[in-house]
């Protein structure tokens, strides 16, 4: 029920993956913790603090880092690469593809401090453009998670799963409104309230802005079901076409370019096998800029007000049932 | 005791399957690999505690990683050869549905074959992580790591050499085929090394000099390296070679970096190269 969806408070997706990186250490004896100088930013200290032995620190040579976790897993360890999102992506894709993707090797990339949300730092730092480059990699499972409890629980399923896989989470504080005993489950969908008229499909951050738009268009009468597609690759195919087929008009909402993301994913399936109007809540081809998280968002297009805007557009598209 | 003829007649061997293949193929990399063909010879028939059943983790066993990927005809000729797969597959190099791709790699489950390489730098990085892996489980083999000189070129060899010395991988024993040629000439031309044994040295690794393409020089040193394993330092081994050594129109010329001969270079070439262990078929039969 969309009512019942509330914020217990805010905390920060990077402390969720800290959390739950303790608790891999201690269910995996063979999990291995690597970071490239940002040990405080990734929320890595209760890891290392109880595994020493098991934490390597590379500095700041993250093409290094990857090739490190690619020998370690190829030798049977676990290894969690940690450091911004745009440093584990765009700057050693190379490496990520080769010694990693092509070679099949059991890393698991964390990403801290994706898309606009970073904030003050700015346009160098606010990657827009990883999910597109790991989705594309054969083989790569590609995650990103909404909230502090959802982050911790994609962190420890992830230890359990063979294959390389990209974690991608957040900076800023943010509504926590998952349940704390959430059960993650890789590539399945996360339904967080039916609706009637429109789909909503979102990921990381801008769930919650799915959330507080469809209040605020519950008021007007219009019924939105929200999807959370926390696993963009490989896509709940079946999720998303069951929920279409109901609605039969789609919004998609994340933080990231419109081109490669999440809506990517989703209206190349609608394309093929359910043609769906379809409205894009995401980055149009710009790089972003210096600001606080909220005004990067409201200015970049990626606020409540403009998932709520994609739905009343998307709506008007929606065929008439004869 | 060394056998030093034994390695000589399959360093022989292993030279008239790079010329074959690479004939065959009518593509790859003749040159580096006849210049590494001495070292990689010694490494699996003399150096390298090994298993060629093939474990992917290699845990309590020698593991070598070829970061050049290009020369992947010899480390072919040489796991063939070693028992990792049968040498009539060696047939297959770089043609469809092969196990034997351009450069080598683990998608195609070939044996001996660990990670991809052929995108130049990233070799030394993951025997990092497999020399910090084995220091974690106690486990007291040796990592292996064969780069080319150009390749130094990259960026992400020096972060690799760093950080091995930071960490004292003293499991881990690189060598550098310093045979001074490049695709488009020779290194001093293309991209100046400067002082290659002191750039090393100065990253704190300990080094040692080899002439490549003499046996007995190669086992000693690769010998000498392994004693010196376990003082806190990587080893890096400075292995001056020859490429296309083995051939003599394929010498002192970077030209047969990445060509293939044609039937009558391809005969002039086996003409200079012992037949020991026994030339594999053509064509492939299953």
């Amino acid at each position: 029920m969309l009512e019942n969806i509330v914020s217990t408070g805010k905390k920060s997706t990077r402390d969720g993956f800290g959390a739950g990186l303790h608790i891999v250490g201690q269910k995996h004896p063979n999990s291995v913790a690597l970071c490239a100088d940002l040990v405080g930013s990734l929320k890595m200290q209760a890891f290392i603090n109880e595994f020493p032995d098991r934490f390597v620190q590379v500095g700041i040579a993250e093409a290094n880092m990857m090739g490190i976790a690619a020998g370690l897993a190829t030798a049977g360890k676990i290894p969690f690469t940690g450091t911004f999102a745009n440093f584990s992506t765009g700057r050693v894709y190379d490496q990520i593809r080769q010694s990693i993707a092509y070679s099949h090797k059991n890393v698991k990339i964390c990403a801290s401090h994706a898309g606009l949300s970073l904030g003050e730092d700015g346009a160098t730092h606010q990657i827009l453009e990883d999910i597109g480059m790991m989705k594309m990699l054969p083989g790569m499972t590609v995650i990103n998670p909404c909230d502090y409890n959802q982050t911790k629980a994609a962190t420890i399923a992830i230890a359990e799963h063979d294959g390389p896989v990209y974690l991608r989470f957040g900076r800023p504080g943010w509504p926590v409104f998952t349940p704390e005993d959430y059960k993650f489950e890789i590539g399945k969908a996360y339904q967080l309230c039916e609706g009637t008229d429109v789909s909503i499909f979102a990921t990381g951050h801008l769930v919650w802005n799915a959330v507080e738009a469809a209040k605020a268009l519950a008021l007007e009468g219009i019924s939105c079901e929200i999807i959370n597609i926390h696993t963009i690759k490989p896509l709940d195919e079946e999720a998303v076409l069951d929920s279409v087929s109901k609605t039969r008009c789609v919004v998609t909402a994340e933080e990231h370019q419109m081109n490669g993301g999440l809506g990517d994913s989703i209206a190349q399936l609608l394309a093929r096998k359910m043609p769906t109007p379809i409205e894009f809540v995401a980055v149009n081809d710009s790089f972003g800029e210096s600001g606080t998280p909220m005004e990067l968002l409201e200015k970049y297009g990626l606020g409540s007000k403009d998932v709520a805007a994609a739905v009343k557009n998307v709506l008007k598209r929606k065929p008439v049932r004869v | 005791m060394t056998d030093l003829t034994r390695l000589q007649d399959i360093a022989s061997q292993v030279r008239r399957d790079i010329v074959r293949q690479v004939h065959y193929a009518t593509c790859g990399h003749p040159g580096g690999s006849l210049g590494c063909a001495d070292f990689l010879t010694a490494l699996y028939f003399d150096i390298m505690d090994h298993d060629p059943s093939f474990n992917m983790e290699g845990k309590k066993e020698d593991v070598f990683f070829l970061s050049n990927g290009h020369i992947s005809p010899l480390f072919y000729s040489v796991l063939a050869h070693a028992g990792y797969f049968e040498t009539k597959e060696l047939a297959t190099f770089r043609k469809l549905n092969s196990r034997l791709q351009g450069h080598p790699a683990t998608h195609e489950g070939l044996p001996g074959i660990r990670i991809a390489s052929g995108s130049l730098g990233q070799g030394i990085s993951v025997a990092n992580g497999v020399a910090l892996a084995k220091r974690m489980d106690g486990d007291d083999k040796h990592v292996f790591v064969l780069t080319g000189d150009g390749e130094l070129q990259e960026g992400q060899i020096w972060e690799a050499a760093m950080f091995a010395a930071h960490h004292k991988l003293d499991n881990l024993i690189v060598t550098v085929d310093w045979n001074g040629q490049q695709i488009d000439g020779a290194t001093k031309d293309v991209m100046s090394l400067g002082d290659l044994p002191t750039k090393w040295q100065s990253f704190g690794w300990d080094v040692l000099y080899m002439d490549g393409n003499n046996m007995e020089e190669v086992v000693n040193t690769l010998k000498e390296a392994k004693t010196r394993s376990g003082n806190g330092k990587p080893i890096a081994i400075m292995m001056k070679t020859e490429m296309g050594a083995g051939v003599d129109f394929m010498m002192g010329t970077h030209k047969w970096h990445g060509v293939a001969p044609n039937a009558e270079q391809t005969e002039t070439a086996l003409a200079q190269l012992k037949e020991t262990l026994g030339d594999y078929p053509y064509p492939y039969e299953n």
